[in-house]
């Protein structure tokens, strides 16, 4: 029975075509509309959590010093009380995938002719791990090379630019405050952090050089931070948990001594990022909804015509046998096939929108399976739900009545 | 077998009513279009209704068709009384116990003649193929199997009558009800649908119920119940009398 009725549904469409597509227009542009904001709400958020991925999102930051010390505020970091023994202590701790003390010096680097003002970068091979960044050309310096202050650098993209432009930074040499480092690698490009910072312009060199050559006397074992890499997102809680309470024994702190550290991680700023695109997303996809809702008015609409010109076709059903039911099941199914055309052209259409967009706008859209399920569900939903009502008028009608007309 | 209910062997009729009685309820109060209507019609029979426009012919033609119910009486079909039957089993029986013949055909005019005479197959859910076998058979049956693609609009008065006719044979109904028949149609193709029907009565024993007021139709027939003002008028073979509706009440 129902092979027949969805080829009748489909004649009816085909019948008044002009008709059926604008009835369809509302959904069509409901479903577009819902599956282009969804892309680009995908898009959006995609594009937020890579570049949150970027900074280390399983990252916890140690830096000397804490906002408070003896009633006295002071920024983070402005302390010299982190030590190269506490990341020894920390590196060891359930979680820790490895942590890499940095110091960072504002310098004036020179090489040949070109001068150019930048920051120098004094870690430990961790680093590259921890920050999940390596050299794109040559190699980062080793353990060895690190311990035994070896005077080499790994340049970053931009600060191999200006200080090299077209020749070939690798084996050349760059002065840094009076000391001659080698450069064995150039970094993969690593773009923009928060607040435009380059995060590209850079030099890194090994701790120990940084510490005995660049450094002044009174910090050569101390350090600025340290970078912890947590092997999962979840355990940065913990981890950061344990990594205060190490460093309070190491530091030998007394119970209730403010810690003379700060442990900071991104998970605030991922957290309420996620909750602002999800929002956003949330909003388009109302105003989606909105125009289904509307959508769905209209395909109530033409079946209630459609019911009214067709009561002599209905009475001629009921006198040869349909049932009320059938009778409902039909029109239920014309307004279902009206819901769900208008629905696949929808997302057509909005899969097409998305792609110009994504091309518009310069970042990936993406439109999910998911997405394309829940416009048919939910079409379907409206579709039996508009049409719901006049298909149980046309199922209530009288046969005499309906004969009559 | 003839009208006659006492010499007919079967034991049910197709139809009995028995003191049927329907009233209309309206804003200018109740009217009774019925009057305690009793008849019986025997298989194989092939009759006509008679009557003027108001006289409850049509009123009549639904209730025996299903399409309505009385008001108080008894409708029996084969046996059945129809005020036990619930809104599905009605339906189901219009749709394989009586065969509806309408004035102006009642195609659907967006199914071909094949989709027209398969519709009621539908109704009763068989499978494509074989619906398709019997729409074609009975189109055959009628003469028209090279018209089984065309739309009712590329037929004929008489060959959309035809397409009716197959449909209405459709579920091989215990009864063929037809409603002024050839009304639309003109003297000769009128002729033609009125020798189908009564070859379909003779060969096939399909039992036939023409409603009708032109006298010529009825005279094909073998029995006329004339109807006036809601009450049974006259019911024997087709008499002149009978036909032009002069004549009183037989007994």
């Amino acid at each position: 029975m129902i092979d027949a009725m969805l080829a009748e549904a489909w004649s009816a469409l085909i019948a008044n075509r002009l008709r059926s597509a604008l009835t369809m227009l509302g959904m069509i542009i409901g479903v577009a509309a819902v599956i282009l904001m969804l892309a680009i709400g995908g898009g959006v958020q995609k594009q937020v959590s890579s570049a949150i991925s970027g900074l280390g999102s399983n990252l916890l930051i140690i830096t000397a010093g804490s906002s408070k010390q003896g009633g006295f505020a002071s920024g983070a970091g402005t302390g010299a009380t982190l030590r190269l023994d506490d990341v020894d202590a920390i590196a060891h701790l359930k979680s820790v995938v490895a942590a890499a003390p940095t110091t960072q010096i504002p310098v004036q680097a020179v090489a040949g002719a070109a001068n150019w003002a930048t920051t120098v970068v004094g870690t430990t091979p961790a680093y590259f791990i921890v920050n999940d960044w390596r050299p794109d050309t040559g190699r980062a310096f080793s353990e060895m090379e690190d311990r035994a202050a070896g005077r080499v650098a790994i340049l970053g993209h931009t600060a191999a630019d200006k200080l090299f432009g077209a020749n070939d930074p690798m084996g050349a040499s760059v002065r840094v405050k009076g000391t001659s480092f080698t450069v064995i690698g150039i970094m993969a490009t690593r773009g923009q952090g928060f607040g435009g910072v380059d995060r590209d312009d850079v030099i890194i060199v090994p701790l120990t050089t940084a510490l005995r050559q660049l450094q002044g006397n009174a910090f050569r074992r101390s350090i600025r931070s340290i970078s912890v890499g947590i092997d999962d997102a979840d355990n940065l809680a913990p981890a950061s948990e344990r990594i205060a309470a190490v460093l309070r024994r190491v530091h030998h702190l007394e119970p209730g001594a403010p810690d003379d550290f700060t442990v900071n991680n991104l998970t605030a700023v991922t957290d309420t990022l996620s909750s602002t695109t999800a929002a956003i997303s949330l909003l388009l996809a109302a105003i989606g909804s909105i125009s289904l809702i509307v959508g769905g008015i209209g395909i109530m609409n033409i079946m209630l015509v459609s019911v009214t010109e067709r009561t002599r076709e209905i009475g001629i059903r009921m006198a040869i046998g349909a049932s009320r039911a059938a009778v409902r099941l039909q029109f239920l199914l014309e307004a279902l096939m009206l819901s769900l055309l208008g629905c696949g052209i929808g997302v057509g259409l909005g899969t097409g929108l998305a792609t110009a967009a994504s091309g518009a706008i310069g970042f990936d859209t993406s439109v999910t399976v998911s997405a394309v399920v829940t416009a048919f569900a939910v079409s379907a939903s409206i579709g039996i739900f508009f049409g719901w009502y006049p298909a149980t008028r046309a199922a209530k009608l009288s046969p005499i009545e309906a004969l009559r007309s | 077998m003839t009208g006659n209910p006492i010499l007919a062997p079967i034991p049910a009729p197709v139809l009995a009513l028995s003191d049927v009685v329907k009233d209309y309820v309206g804003e200018a109060g109740t009217f009774r279009a019925l009057h305690g209507v009793s008849m019986t019609v025997a298989h194989g029979e092939l009759m006509a209704i008679m009557g003027p426009s108001g006289s409850g012919k049509s009123t009549l033609m639904n209730i025996i068709g299903c399409l309505d119910s009385p008001t108080t009486g008894i409708y029996r079909f084969e046996g059945t009384d129809t005020a036990t039957l619930s809104e599905r089993a009605l339906a189901r029986m219009r749709n394989s116990g009586i065969g509806f013949i309408f004035q102006s055909f009642n195609l659907l005019p967006r199914l071909s003649a094949l989709g027209n005479v398969a519709l009621p197959l539908v109704y009763l859910g068989l499978g494509k193929a074989e619906r398709e076998a019997k729409a074609q058979a009975l189109l055959a049956k009628v003469g028209l199997a090279d018209k089984q693609r065309s739309r009712p609009a590329q037929l004929s008065g008489g060959q959309q009558q035809r397409v009716a006719v197959a449909r209405a044979l459709a579920n091989a109904p215990k009864l063929l009800l037809a409603d002024e028949p050839t009304g639309a149609l003109d003297t000769k193709t009128g002729a033609e649908v009125l020798g189908l029907f009564k070859s379909l009565n003779r060969e096939q024993r399909v039992t036939v119920v023409i409603v009708t007021h032109d006298p010529e139709v009825a005279r094909a027939t073998d029995r006329v119940v004339r109807i006036q003002d809601g009450r049974v008028f006259y019911d024997g073979p087709p008499t002149e009398a009978a036909l032009y509706g002069h004549a009183e009440v037989a007994a």
